[in-house]
């Protein structure tokens, strides 16, 4: 497995090799799949909204709906807009959405399409929406295309009426429909009324009921987006996906908030909860200490087979900056820590974090690389656990090193976009997860004699 | 025809006018039932197709396992189709143990590289690959901004080759080209005849020297197939293109027949290899007990040997025995159940006869990408006019090659051959295994595929990933023909039993019961009858 991937590292500037971040549009049609009655739309050639769709379905085991532009040479030529105005038309007609969210590609970016005078100037009909937003491929990752196109909803569609809704936004980022249940619960608990944008809880995990649905009964809807402006306050969870959107709000509304980690492990979960006690002024219920408590209990339990444990951490920013946090409070060492995702910030963070925790041990953190570098970082000094997306497979197996799925994509096994890693339950799962990784390992590398059945 | 009215009874003016003449609900009438495909997607349709790039680079060159294929783009279509496709490979001594399929390259354009023109960085990402992985082969797949920004990638190929003294290929497979995957189907396929076939000298050794074309290897499809042939003594000289490689593709012309198995993607290997250097090629189906059977007799009578012939024989009793007793067992389950298909170009016509083989009638089938002559047989090929997307395509003409062209057989002897039952050169399509009422759909899109489950209300929908859940939550038993769901192979004899099983759990898996809830169906609250007494 991976056999040609020699150990030697050499600094590459022309080649990535197994990339660990993919292009922004496809971050902009899974942002609009967390929006109620919404088709997401990719202005370019079909082939994109194959791949996105395609990806998208086979991580969330759900059909992923979206339409194409579907450019040909002389569009390309002579521009998109009249594939784009078709597409529309046909869009309202076959498939009936509230709202259309219109992404580019790097073909239409490249030729100068300009999708706003084109929306500016179609016919739409009475009651509908169309938006846009603008994602070049070969600028940032699919967590900026994510990030972009909630900046287009809110352009589009968000406003100021002066009547408050009373309500604390809350931008999950880049997760599961688990996550999004497990980040509502909590804020149900605190008594603190939200609204959750995008919302992917209801729109990619929609229940078998024999009857198949185009849109599913989730999603953030669109009057909940209009009155944004008037939200009360905006908590922004994970950096790179939903700080932008949080300071657009805060330029264009005034909104206050906090812009917090991902909700993973105790520390970070704590933060969010800290959020939502200074809007609610309300104490934090007895079950969420509780839950709080049952974590930090586990963490304690089953430090004697964390503590120390190299762990080899990839994916995407935010949700890797988060399990580090996680990894961290397991007394375990984030070894390489890395990110597809061009931001120097990420290093800058994630550096910070893991010097809080004065470890004694050297540890690589690198934005903007791929999982051909891991794999040889690891070749030079081997880890305890690999901690990330499938593409991580190929390597656990080279290497024999214990895995974890976690974060996007999770293309190989089923069921763990229904669960959480955010709040304190969702990190007793991942906890559960990599101690189970640890020892099963333990257990299938021990002599007979050393076998047993007791911890 | 009812079906189809309802079926196309919800669109628009503009979009029935369209898709109507890409639907067909057979009826083997005096006029045929002649169907437009090959021509754009309507904008906004949700059509199942892809783009040029995935068909050169995903589908054709992509599971070459020597060859180091660069991605040149932005990173998306680098990552999409990477270990997506499940054309498994295998490193041996013949390609130097190289095996690049588990591998993504890619330049990773940034927006400078879009301004200023991305050719130094594919340089400089070619020099790195030379370095680490040292291939024999290097080859370069456009994405979309490559033709935009008039990046050079054939120049770049012939740098390349120059430098390193290897061989290096550039595709323009700029997504935007063509209307679907077929478009670069075809460009890989020039590239593969102009630059591979034909360059090596390494003769096959065996009697009977055959490659096989248009097999990805999909689930270990392709092995499934080798083996079988080899235990009739035919040697496989190279296989186009799953777990292929470039050192055994370059002898290809050294073989005596070709096989195809997708006639959509690798027709036009076939027929400008029989051009230039001879080869007869014949369409054969190793899905199926009886499909395979058939082509291996098709095989056999081709090469005329008595000895072959025999051996053939043999292998088909020993195989067909060895899996009776499932095959069997799996009729019995699924006899009477009715199926759609809707895949790429072929496979909706090939799995039509595995079904029949389990008692299961396909009543209706789709293709994302198919050609007219691929619905209806190539004798309509003179009547299909290229449109101006076709166009764009370079068709490439060959000549007879002055030291390698060689035939096999004279024109008498092709004529005999022919009679006798050989299917040379030709392709019937897919209608003519269907029956009257059937439906047939090019270019289905999301819409289609859900309304024809509910109108045909088929008991499975073999499909790819994008109609797969859709269809399940329609409580429709679901079937990915792309890639298997993880299992496979599906083909030859071994393979039939994997997938009747396959099918067989889709349709009897005992959590299709569970859909409804108890309570949907038992009321709670106690009523009282008007002058009655209470009643729990």
């Amino acid at each position: 497995m991976l056999d040609m991937t020699p150990k030697e590292i050499r600094v590459r500037s022309g080649i990535t090799i197994n990339p660990c971040k993919t292009c922004e549009p496809v971050g902009a049609m899974f942002c609009a799949l967390g929006v109620h009655n919404c088709m997401p739309h990719s202005h370019g050639s079909q082939g994109c909204s194959s791949y996105h769709r395609t990806v998208l379905t086979r991580h969330f085991k759900e059909p992923a709906i979206a339409t194409s532009s579907s450019f040909t040479e002389g569009a390309s030529v002579f521009g998109g807009r009249s594939n784009l105005n078709t597409a529309v038309k046909n869009i309202f007609d076959m498939y009936d959405p509230d709202i259309i969210a219109v992404h580019s590609t790097c073909l239409s970016e490249t030729i100068g399409d300009d999708l706003g005078s084109y929306i500016l100037d179609m016919e739409i009909p009475e009651g509908k929406r169309v938006i846009h937003a603008s994602t070049p491929s070969y600028e940032g990752s699919h967590i900026q295309g994510f990030s972009n196109m909630m900046m287009g909803f809110i352009n589009y569609l968000t406003r100021k009426t002066g009547v408050p809704t009373g309500k604390t936004a809350v931008f999950p980022g880049w997760v599961n429909p688990g996550d999004i249940r497990e980040m509502k619960a909590i804020a149900a608990a605190m008594d603190v009324p939200i609204t959750m944008f995008p919302d992917f809880d209801g729109t990619l995990d929609n229940p078998m009921t024999g009857r198949f649905e185009y849109y599913g009964e989730g999603g953030t809807t669109i009057p909940e987006i209009e009155q944004l402006g008037d939200a009360q306050s905006v908590i922004a969870l994970g950096h790179f996906a939903s700080q932008e959107s949080y300071e657009l709000l805060n330029k264009k509304f005034r909104t206050q908030g906090a812009v917090l980690p991902m909700p993973v492990g105790v520390a970070f979960t704590d933060r969010y909860i800290m959020a939502l006690r200074k809007y609610s002024q309300k104490e934090v219920p007895q079950s969420l200490e509780n839950e709080r408590g049952r974590l930090v209990d586990l963490l304690i339990d089953a430090s004697n087979h964390t503590y120390r444990k190299k762990v080899a951490i990839y994916g995407d920013p935010d949700v890797v900056y988060a399990m580090t946090s996680l990894c961290l409070e397991m007394g375990m060492v984030p070894k390489y820590v890395i990110t597809g995702t061009p931001k120097s910030e990420f290093e800058k963070m994630t550096k910070a974090l893991i010097e809080s925790y004065n470890l004694e041990e050297a540890c690589v953190v690198k934005a903007d690389t791929d999982l051909f570098y891991l794999h040889q970082l690891i070749k030079n000094e081997g880890v305890d656990l690999l901690l990330g997306s499938s593409y991580g497979k190929y390597i656990a197996r080279a290497e024999d090193i214990p895995y974890v799925r976690a974060g996007f994509p999770v293309l190989d096994r089923y069921g763990a976009t229904i669960q959480s890693i955010c709040g304190y339950r969702g990190g007793a799962y991942l906890a559960e997860k990599i101690i189970d990784a640890l020892l099963t390992r333990f257990d299938r590398d021990v002599k007979d004699e050393d076998f047993e059945c007791v911890l | 025809m009812k079906e189809r009215d309802e079926l196309l009874d919800k669109y628009s003016a503009r979009v029935f006018k369209n898709r109507k003449e890409h639907i067909r609900q057979l009826e083997f009438g005096p006029e045929g039932d002649t169907l437009t495909a090959n021509t754009r997607a309507i904008p906004g349709s949700m059509t199942a197709r892809g783009c040029c790039y995935a068909g050169c680079k995903g589908v054709v060159v992509g599971p070459m396992k020597d060859v180091a294929v660069i991605t040149h783009g932005p990173i998306g279509c680098a990552f999409y189709s990477w270990g997506t496709r499940r054309n498994k490979a295998k490193a041996d001594a013949e390609c130097d143990d190289m095996n690049f399929v588990p591998y993504s390259l890619c330049t990773d354009m940034r927006p400078t590289d879009i301004v200023f023109g991305g050719e130094k960085k594919l340089e400089k990402a070619i020099d790195e690959v030379m370095d680490i992985f040292h291939p024999k082969c290097i080859m370069i797949c456009s994405t979309c901004p490559i033709g935009l920004i008039g990046d050079d990638v054939q120049a770049v190929a012939r740098r390349t080759e120059a430098k390193y003294n290897i061989k290096a290929i550039g595709f323009s497979c700029e997504g935007y080209k063509g209307v679907s995957q077929s478009a670069g189907h075809h460009i890989a396929n020039n590239g593969l005849m102009r630059h591979v076939i034909g360059t090596g000298d390494k003769a096959p050794k065996g009697k009977f020297r055959i490659n096989l074309l248009g097999e990805y290897n999909i689930g270990g499809d392709g092995w499934e197939e080798e083996r079988i042939l080899k235990r009739c003594g035919i040697e496989v000289v190279s296989v186009f293109t799953g777990d292929g490689s470039y050192e055994a593709m370059k002898n290809a012309h050294m073989a005596d027949l070709n096989l195809v198995m997708c006639h959509r993607s690798i027709n036009y290997v076939a027929e400008m290899m029989k051009k230039k250097y001879g080869i007869d090629w014949i369409k054969v189906n190793f899905i199926g007990v009886g499909a395979t059977s058939r082509s291996l007799r098709m095989i056999a009578k081709y090469f005329n040997d008595p000895d072959l012939t025999a051996r053939v024989e043999e292998v088909i009793a020993e195989e067909t025995e060895a899996i009776r007793e499932d095959m069997e067992y799996y009729r019995s389950k699924l006899t009477g159940k009715t199926a759609g298909i809707f895949v790429g170009g072929s496979r909706s016509h090939h799995y039509q006869t595995l079904l029949r083989d389990l008692g299961m009638e396909t009543i209706m089938a789709g293709y994302e990408f198919a050609h007219r002559d691929d619905y209806e047989g190539r004798d309509v090929l003179p009547s299909i006019k290229a449109d101006a997307d076709t166009k764009n395509i370079e068709e490439i003409t060959v000549e007879p090659d002055p030291e390698k062209f060689r035939r096999k057989y004279t024109d008498e002897e092709i004529a005999r051959l022919k009679e006798d039952g050989v299917e040379l050169d030709t392709y019937d399509g897919m209608i003519p295994e269907m029956k009257k009422g059937y439906m047939v759909v090019d270019d289905y899109n999301f819409h289609e595929v859900d309304r024809l489950g509910k109108i045909m209300k088929p008991d499975i929908i073999f499909s790819g990933i994008k109609d797969k859940y859709s269809t399940q939550k329609d409580g429709i038993g679901s079937r990915q023909l792309h890639s298997y769901d993880y299992s496979g192979p599906y083909s030859g004899f071994r393979g039939a039993v994997i997938f009747a099983r396959d099918v067989a759990m889709s349709i009897y898996t005992p959590t299709w019961g569970l859909i409804k809830a108890p309570w949907k169906n038992a009321p709670l609250l106690t009523g009282t009858i008007a002058g009655g007494e209470k009643h729990a």
